[in-house]
């Protein structure tokens, strides 16, 4: 049932009503409404019910496992959340003085500060309110870049074909034009198609590492020497951060420029899709370009720094200074794990995924890259199941569903056929990771017995699987009474 | 160890099972010259009792402020069952609804939303949301290139938010879109029609044209939709979702209605927090849902045809169409939509009402009182919303520093964004504003302007 079936004309909430009649009233009668809105005419409690009854139609962290592959699905803090939502936070407006919001200021600065140390970057900003908003601003930092330096000739950026969708599409979003290269049999890059693709007109290369193979890039001292050598920049896409956290600085392996998901690696909550935060770091070359606003510390207060202070910057990408109540959250988490903590998560998130990686071996599943560690995530291939059984990975990860655990992420890299990339993050037990993987294993069973209803999967959750196609040919995307 | 629950006989357990002897030689592949030294300005952990106290002290040390500020970030009061429904864990703590069934509270709540926000743009078809207001007109104005073909000019009053023409300024020129700024009419505070016509010989894209409009001034809406159609180009509303329970809504704008409406949707239930999250809307006519960016959710059946949603038209986006995709935008703003939706289905369409009537009826109160002062005017004639701009007898910054040693903030000095006006203040009054602080900002501000007499 849907919200607006709750209705009935003149049913208010009286309690969110003024007691005041508004009566002064001065716009002119041709820009009134006149037509209805459609809204529902619900009481207080029937909302409340109804949404209630909404969120527990949902797979979460805080109900379900997430073996989600570069997705980095841990635990939200409470603790985050409730300090980020105090009231004096909540009402503070974007245009307030800087003098009536250095606390909120002193964390935004302290969290510059601690991000620089933790990628072994010159310089931070806060602003990116995405992955992909990240991405977008990193590459534009680049092309300023050469365009600074006069040279125009540089219209390509390189992408393993690894990569996520975000970073081809986002170098177009850029004006660059993408060059695909391949991945070895080892899962890194390949280094032949590296070196032919690069040349004068490679204005960078965009790197995830360790890559959504799952496996760190041996490579990358090489890879940023060749492309460094061409005049080219190197963009690290910190979707997997949290598996070197504390471990490798992506400035110590050469990269430029990066973007880091604060809703993987710093536990902001995912919200069903946003918001999140990425906050761009950059090494000493690109410090001009910096988008504002950022936060400076000087003789004991806190500043934005904007436009005149940052003459070169790319700009503003945001209406104001990004989402700051999502990089509270951050700084709450930072402030909890400190140093050490942080390096613990990049542990525990690798020894959990090797873990796992060998007990689904043991079961019999076919790992992607046996012969390398895991880094926080790793890779099994259905390739063989499906040519057997006619199994898709699809339909394991949809049989998942029904044993209680949301499903990997499928499909994705798309190099690897019928592939679930597997990412058990730090914060679970290996009491769960135990109940996963004999989860699998009993679908396993199940594919070699009644291989016809994995096939139909889910049966157990409030509905069957949906039609995909129907919802794209007969598109239905509001309701109509 | 803060959130990892591991015990010593679990580690010893599991690096059997693996056939190593240490956590650190998981890490055997990467080269050793690359490893990381000890993080020398990362403070030591806390714990939650210590960071609690700590961030109670910097809220408190910021206090609270009785605040006229608007320009794009509005307070509103926000019903307690709001973020109490969205914070639940089910909700907060959700991925993505990539996998359908496991997700339905979420699509369903998606698709209520995209109903909500359609009725109230007076368009065909709505998004899930993009980032926030700024960017949503920025991929609007990448949308009507898309669909104009052959010209890639954008014209953009200046009386659109400041902040607004920066961003559409930074991400659109990538992609060698020229942006145009029409300038307005000094004593009005609108565009009109002259101001137009001498950027319409040349083709463009579209037209953008905000209602209110940055000076809290309403614009000539039905004119100026009805001159940019005539030159065959789209229109862009940008539009703040509140003053809709009002105003004619983008869709009915002229002969034929504003092809595309974008605004930031934090009246709706989102707090102010300095600037974010907050979400950007989109709506649009349904012919031109395949040039849509962001997530869309639609209604569909499961194999017992059993109603259901998913996401869909998913061909648009970069997941799947790589290099090719309509934006390279990921996610939507999800637990910002889901207090907005929370938040409209609690007010319903006569409380909306009830809030946007009470704050228009509360700036035209204050400006009525602050009218009253010496050398306090009103700087245009058109009809506002809820924000006025006034011009003061004497230095803006000078007279906001005065109100705030009274905890009271005054408003935006317009001066930093457009240079051209001199003491002139932005001033903006919501329903959450009394009778009270009406009197209390006029008197605070007669007593300071009287050195200015």
């Amino acid at each position: 049932m849907l919200i607006f079936e709750h209705s009935r004309p003149g049913r208010r909430n009286r309690s969110q009503f003024s007691t005041i009649k508004a009566e002064k009233q001065n716009i002119p009668q041709n820009l009134l409404r006149k037509s209805p809105m459609l809204l529902p005419e619900a009481s207080e409690m029937d909302v409340v019910r109804h949404y209630t009854r909404l969120s527990q139609k949902n797979f979460s962290i805080d109900t379900e496992f997430y073996p989600l592959g570069s997705c980095t699905m841990k635990y939200n803090p409470r603790a985050c959340n409730a300090l980020a939502m105090l009231p004096q936070f909540l009402a503070r407006h974007p245009l307030a003085p800087e003098d009536t919001g250095q606390g909120f200021l002193a964390c935004m600065y302290e969290l510059q500060e601690i991000l620089k140390d933790v990628t072994g970057m010159a310089g931070v900003s806060l602003t990116p309110m995405a992955g992909a908003q990240g991405e977008l601003i990193g590459v534009m930092m680049i092309r300023a870049y050469h365009e600074a330096r006069g040279d125009k000739k540089r219209t390509e950026i390189i992408v393993p074909d690894a990569a996520h969708g975000t970073n081809p599409a986002t170098a177009v979003m850029c004006g660059y034009k993408v060059v695909e290269i391949a991945t070895d049999k080892e899962g890194n890059v390949d280094m032949a198609a590296l070196k032919a693709a690069v040349g004068p007109q490679t204005a960078g290369l965009m790197l995830t590492n360790p890559s959504t193979l799952g496996v760190f890039e041996k490579n990358v001292s090489e890879m940023s020497r060749i492309v460094h050598d061409a005049g080219g920049l190197l963009y690290y896409d910190g979707a997997n951060l949290n598996a070197v956290l504390g471990k490798v600085k992506p400035g110590d392996m050469g990269f430029d420029v990066i973007h880091i998901n604060l809703h993987k690696t710093f536990s902001t909550p995912h919200g069903g899709g946003g918001p999140g935060a990425a906050p761009v770091g950059v090494a000493e070359r690109l410090l001009p370009y910096l988008p504002v606003p950022m936060v400076a510390y000087e003789k004991g207060v806190y500043r934005w720094l904007t436009e005149k202070d940052v003459p070169h910057t790319i700009g503003r990408l945001s209406a104001h200074m990004g989402n700051a109540g999502v990089l509270l959250r951050a700084y709450v988490y930072v402030r909890l794990l400190g140093a050490k903590g942080m390096n613990r998560v990049s542990e525990y998130a690798t020894l959990n995924a090797n873990y796992l990686m060998a007990e689904l071996s043991k079961v019999g599943f076919e790992i992607a890259f046996p012969t390398r560690r895991a880094s926080h995530e790793f890779i099994v291939t259905l390739k063989e199941i499906k040519e057997k059984t006619g199994v898709t990975a699809m339909n394991l990860a949809k049989r998942l569903l029904d044993k209680g655990y949301h499903a990997p992420t499928t499909y994705f890299p798309i190099l690897i056929p019928e592939c679930l990339l597997i990412e058990p993050a730090e914060t679970e037990s290996k009491e769960t990771l135990d109940a996963f993987a004999a989860a699998m294993k009993e679908i396993l069973v199940e594919i070699q017995e009644q291989a016809e209803m994995v096939k139909s999967a889910p049966h157990d959750m409030p509905l069957r699987k949906l039609d995909d196609v129907k919802a794209a040919r007969e598109l239905d995307l509001t309701w109509k009474p | 160890m803060p959130f990892i629950p591991h015990t010593e006989e679990d580690v010893k357990e599991m690096l059997a099972s693996i056939g190593a002897s240490s956590i650190e030689e998981l890490f055997d592949e990467i080269p050793p010259d690359l490893k990381t030294g000890a993080l020398t300005r990362v403070p030591p952990g806390m714990s939650e009792m210590e960071i609690s106290r700590l961030m109670l002290e910097r809220a408190q040390a910021d206090g609270f402020y009785l605040s006229f500020i608007g320009a794009g970030a509005y307070e509103h009061h926000i019903p307690a069952a709001v973020w109490q429904i969205t914070t639940r864990g089910e909700f907060y703590s959700s991925y993505t609804p990539y996998q359908a069934e496991a997700s339905q509270g979420t699509l369903q709540l998606l698709y209520e939303y995209q109903t909500m926000m359609a009725s109230l743009t007076g368009m065909d078809v709505s998004n899930a949301s993009l980032y926030d207001g700024a960017t949503a007109l920025a991929e609007a104005a990448l949308m009507a290139v898309r669909q104009h073909k052959t010209s890639r000019r954008i014209l953009v009053p200046r009386t659109v938010h400041p902040a607004y023409r920066k961003v559409l300024h930074a991400i659109v020129r990538n992609q060698d879109i020229e942006v145009v700024e029409i300038p307005f009419c000094p004593e009005s505070g609108q565009v009109l029609l002259e101001h137009l016509e001498p950027f319409g010989q040349e083709d463009f894209a579209a037209l953008v044209i905000p209602q209110p409009n940055f000076f809290g001034v309403l614009e000539q809406v039905d004119a100026m939709t009805d001159w940019a159609h005539k030159k065959h180009s789209s229109v862009i509303a940008v539009v703040n979702p509140m003053s809709l329970a009002m105003l004619v809504p983008p869709g009915e704008w002229g002969a034929q209605g504003a092809d595309i409406a974008v605004g930031e949707g934090q009246p709706l239930g989102i707090p102010l927090s300095s600037g974010g999250p907050y979400f950007g809307f989109m709506t649009c006519k349904h012919d031109l849902v395949r040039q849509m960016p962001g997530r869309i959710i639609g209604r569909t059946v499961d194999l017992d045809n059993k109603p259901g949603f998913v996401l869909t038209l998913q061909a648009r986006e970069q997941h799947i169409r790589r290099s090719k995709a309509t934006s390279n935008i990921c996610t939507n703003q999800g637990l910002m939509v889901t207090a907005a939706t929370i938040y409209m289905s609690l007010l319903g369409p006569e409380g909306l009402r009830q809030v946007a009537a009470q704050s228009h009826a509360n700036m035209l109160q204050l400006t009525e009182q602050l009218e009253k002062l010496p050398g306090v005017k009103r700087v245009y004639s058109g009809s506002c919303f809820h924000e006025v701009t006034l011009t003061l007898p004497g230095p803006v910054n000078e007279i906001l520093q005065a109100l705030k040693e009274q905890r009271i903030l005054g408003g935006l000095n317009l001066q930093e964004h457009y240079p051209e006006l001199n003491n002139a203040l932005l001033v903006c009054a919501t329903e959450t504003k009394t009778a009270d602080d009406l009197n209390k900002y006029s008197e605070m501000l007669g007593k300071i302007l009287k050195k200015y007499g």
